[in-house]
């Protein structure tokens, strides 16, 4: 019983220290607050994760290239990439781009890996509550004169 | 409160007996929840907005997930009251397990990386679930390879038990990985406060199968540990009653 209960509470304190010692490294990617704060040299390579803006997708006619926008709604990182994107990747859905940035700071990607939410409904249901959403959006613009 | 029926439990001939008699109950209505939750997650759910009719492998994929850890859970369990209470039948049942979970995390892992490829864009990322669910297979290896190298059932048993009680600290980092961690893996669709971000045509087969998946473990499990109870009982007298009754 005692040496049951020890490796269990020893066991517990390794794995809390450890944790807690792991916490930053084990980041799978920086968001864009981190790296606007400057905690990503330059040159390094390092994941960047966020949501693509809504509109900031240029695709360059005739190439794979293809710039956008990342944000965590508090800072935006622009990117480019010239491989084929995941088929999830889409405008205000989440991605995680492997990469290193450049003098311009624009995040130059050679992996870019589409992030899926742990939402999960049918077509019918996303269209209608989308249109739910356009029409919401559309009153509060013509309240808003007033 | 009256433990005489964990006792009983301890006594091979018993275990033995009451097992054979369970495995029916776990193991026809883990077919016909495996039988209702394949068609209504496979034929009757309707695709998802996102993912289409990829998202479909969560009705394997999540249900060997939850197993995977849920049966290290079992097995580290019953490998602690083997430990604290010298029961036999329980190191068995905790040496039945491994095994099991470890297919369930090589499922888990298989299929989720059959489903990262065409969602994600790669087969694999050392993201932190995908990591921890990885060593999660390692410590099952690790346990049957330890198990493996001591020839003493006794010694085998005790060096297994501290084994799997020192893997449990992995059990809560594959949980709360994906809150704790920036993940390319998807939150807590299902375990989390509020609502399930589901609707209820995608649910319901979903939890139908992790009841089959559960219903099975628990039958498979009780079968592995009738046999490895027969083994380490194979000169006791019992045996051939107890053989003898079927």
């Amino acid at each position: 019983m005692a040496l049951v209960a020890l490796i269990v509470v020893g066991v517990s304190i390794a794995g809390a220290l450890a944790l807690r010692a792991f916490r930053e490294n084990v980041m799978f990617y920086f968001d864009p607050s981190k790296v606007a704060a400057g905690q990503v040299k330059q040159g390094q390579r390092f994941r960047l994760g966020g949501m693509v803006v809504k509109g900031s997708v240029q695709r360059q006619a005739g190439s794979l290239d293809v710039k956008f926008t990342v944000t965590d709604f508090a800072h935006t990182v622009p990117v480019s990439y010239d491989k084929v994107l995941p088929d999830l990747f889409k405008e205000g859905a989440g991605v995680v781009a492997l990469g290193r940035l450049d003098a311009h700071g624009t995040f130059v990607a050679d992996e870019v890996l589409a992030k899926h939410d742990e939402k999960y409904m049918p077509p019918e249901v996303a269209r209608s509550l989308k249109q739910g959403q356009a029409a919401a959006a559309a009153a509060s613009a013509t309240e808003a004169p007033h | 409160m009256n433990w005489t029926w964990f006792h009983r439990l301890g006594s091979p001939p018993h275990f033995f007996r009451i097992a054979g008699r369970m495995i029916p109950w776990f193991a026809w209505p883990a077919a016909l929840a495996a039988i209702a939750g394949l068609v209504g997650g496979l034929g009757l759910a309707p695709p998802d907005y996102q993912q289409g009719e990829g998202y479909r492998i969560i009705y394997v994929h999540v249900p060997a997930a939850v197993l995977s850890t849920m049966a290290y859970a079992v097995m580290a369990s019953a490998a602690g009251v083997g430990l604290i209470w010298r029961m036999n039948v329980a190191h068995a049942v905790a040496a039945s397990c491994a095994a099991v979970g470890a297919w369930f995390t090589l499922v888990a892992l298989a299929t989720g990386s059959l489903w990262g490829r065409p969602m994600w864009g790669t087969y694999w990322a050392w993201d932190p679930r995908l990591t921890s669910e990885l060593v999660l297979l390692f410590l099952y290896l690790g346990y049957l390879g330890l198990r493996g190298a001591i020839d003493d059932t006794a010694r085998a048993d005790r060096a297994s038990a501290v084994l799997a009680l020192v893997g449990v600290v992995n059990l809560p980092i594959i949980h709360y990985s994906v809150d704790w961690w920036n993940s390319l893996h998807q939150g807590h669709t299902l375990l989390k406060f509020g609502k399930a971000s589901m609707p209820p045509s995608m649910l319901v087969p979903l939890l139908l199968m992790m009841l089959a998946f559960v219903l099975y473990f628990a039958a498979i499990l009780l079968v592995r540990a009738r046999g490895e109870v027969l083994r380490r009982e194979r000169n006791a007298s019992w045996i051939g009653a107890a053989i003898g009754e079927r």
